[in-house]
């Protein structure tokens, strides 16, 4: 006799059935000679440093879709509140987006509270989000603040683990600004020596890291007090071409003194020309 | 979990190296010692993402109560989450009972946690603490999700290094002193061999008067052969 077995299907939790699917598609694609779009990553060096008044975060500009720059000079630091900042690395869409949620949720939560919003706070939200996700929002952050308990620095991975440390550095440029930070850092340093010290960081992961390049930007945070310094140093200046005619850069400069050639006969003839009268209409576009 | 054929979809480039991609770990060697009074925990301070230090300072000893602390060894995402889940969980059972918390409730907890998303988690843990009822206990909860308590318990990819030496020097009946020395050279030898521990030693000391915690930096680190 037949029996008739009932398939339940699994509830809850996450499906992966379309990870199958996005394998094969991938596999054919690549059999066909071509490539997936990537993902448009931030490559990225960027970094954070609590001194004695604040934290300084900083960050560089340069947004990569594959090999290629997509913006040279993109924001990396993000608002999160009027005393939190939020720097990010990873996929520019993920860090965007995470941010975005999270300031918004924590203005919610602020006017609930009835206080100003505090670092910690931000932290949990963001770290209970992104393990949610189970590391699939591609968010590497540094969050730093100032709040009632202090000046705070945590950095934030994508899979939700959060470290809260004295001097963080995140992104493809880490290892070269984490060089900088590990030979300098000194506790309760001044604004001025802070600033310098996350400027030489975020130039050191522009200048040895393919990932990062263009400007530094460099967000001071402090008991009332916000700097946001969109770009503290253009660290890479786009040069000039050589000569400029009427505002147009021309290539090369071909003036000639007077003279270079000799004039041997010189006529001059009157052209007759029939002036006509010109009007321009617009055509009407909107 | 994934089927093996999965790619990481066009992540691999050579303008973002292993490091930023792999899930941060603490590697790790924990331990954690029951005497008469107490318990003594001890762990290292290196926190990994593949070969990179992302943490050479991390606090791997997270109070879960005022006298129950934990060891976390694996994946530091998954164990943090299950950290501050259980901390909240066990905060509101015990403000429920109007009294503190069992260092068993404490570990079921952290078992029904670790068994229940068993294969989604990757968390090894030593739960260790002091209640009235019955003094210092060491639980452990490694990976998979069993538990069970243990006078004396090592945990973490060091761990292997030092199982030997854990055997042969462990007596019942030690003091709190030599309780912290045994712990503290225990962990020195395995972050002398394993890789993914290493930085600090972080100790603590829990119970009935508190908690009592101290660091051993790298230089004050027992020294054993000099080759």
């Amino acid at each position: 006799m037949a029996t008739v077995s009932v398939c339940q299907y699994h509830r809850g939790g996450f499906s992966f059935e379309n990870c199958k699917r996005n394998a094969l598609l991938e596999a054919d694609i690549n059999k066909l000679g071509f490539s997936s779009p990537a993902a448009r990553k931030t490559g990225t060096t960027i970094c954070g440093v609590v001194y004695k008044d604040g934290v300084v975060l900083g960050a560089d500009t340069r947004a990569t879709e594959g090999m290629v720059v997509a913006d040279k000079n993109c924001s990396k630091i993000h608002y999160i509140s009027p005393n939190v900042y939020c720097c990010g690395a990873g996929t520019a869409a993920d860090t965007e987006m995470t941010t975005q949620i999270i300031s918004s949720n924590l203005e919610l939560h602020s006017l609930s509270t009835g206080r100003l919003p505090r670092v910690a706070t931000a932290n949990r939200m963001l770290k209970q989000m992104l393990f949610r996700y189970q590391g699939y929002i591609g968010a590497a952050l540094v969050l730093g603040g100032v709040d009632s308990t202090g000046p705070q620095l945590y950095s934030i991975y994508p899979h939700g683990s959060t470290d809260k440390l004295p001097y963080v550095t995140m992104g493809s440029g880490s290892l070269a600004a984490m060089a900088v930070f590990e030979d300098r850092y000194r506790p309760n340093m001044e604004e001025e020596e802070a600033k310098r010290l996350v400027r030489d960081a975020i130039a050191a992961g522009i200048f040895n890291d393919l990932g990062s390049g263009s400007n530094i930007d460099l967000c001071v945070i402090t008991k009332g007090k916000v700097d946001y310094l969109r770009p503290h140093d253009v660290a890479n200046k786009k040069g000039v071409r050589e000569d400029k005619i009427n505002g147009r850069p021309e290539t090369g400069n071909y003036r000639y003194k007077h003279g270079t050639t000799g004039v041997l006969t010189k006529a001059v003839t009157p052209l007759n020309l029939e002036v006509v009268e010109e009007s321009v209409q617009t055509m009407d576009t909107s | 979990m994934f089927p093996a054929n999965v790619s990481t979809l066009n992540t691999y480039n050579d303008l973002y190296p292993d490091w930023t991609q792999r899930e941060v770990s603490t590697g790790t060697t924990i331990m954690a010692v029951e005497f008469e009074g107490g318990v003594v925990i001890g762990a290292d301070s290196r926190t990994t993402t593949g070969a990179y230090i992302a943490n050479r300072v991390t606090d791997k000893l997270t109070p879960i109560h005022e006298r129950i602390f934990c060891c976390r060894s694996g994946s530091a995402a998954d164990t943090q989450a299950i950290a501050d889940a259980v901390t909240y969980q066990l905060g509101f059972h015990s403000i429920e009972l109007d009294e503190a918390p069992l260092v068993q409730t404490a570990a079921s907890l952290f078992r029904e946690m670790c068994y229940r998303y068993r294969e989604e988690l990757m968390a090894g843990i030593i739960v260790a603490g002091w209640d009235p009822r019955r003094g210092g206990q060491v639980y452990t909860v490694p990976v998979g999700g069993m538990m069970t308590r243990q006078p004396v318990s090592v945990g973490g990819s060091g761990s292997s290094y030092i199982y030997g030496y854990v055997d042969s020097n462990y007596r019942a009946g030690m003091s709190k002193e030599e309780c912290l020395k045994f712990t503290a050279e225990a962990l020195a030898l395995a972050m002398e061999r394993d890789g993914s521990s290493g930085g600090v030693v972080r100790l603590a000391v829990i119970s009935e008067q508190g908690v009592e915690r101290q660091a051993i930096l790298g230089n004050q680190l027992p020294k054993f052969s000099t080759v």
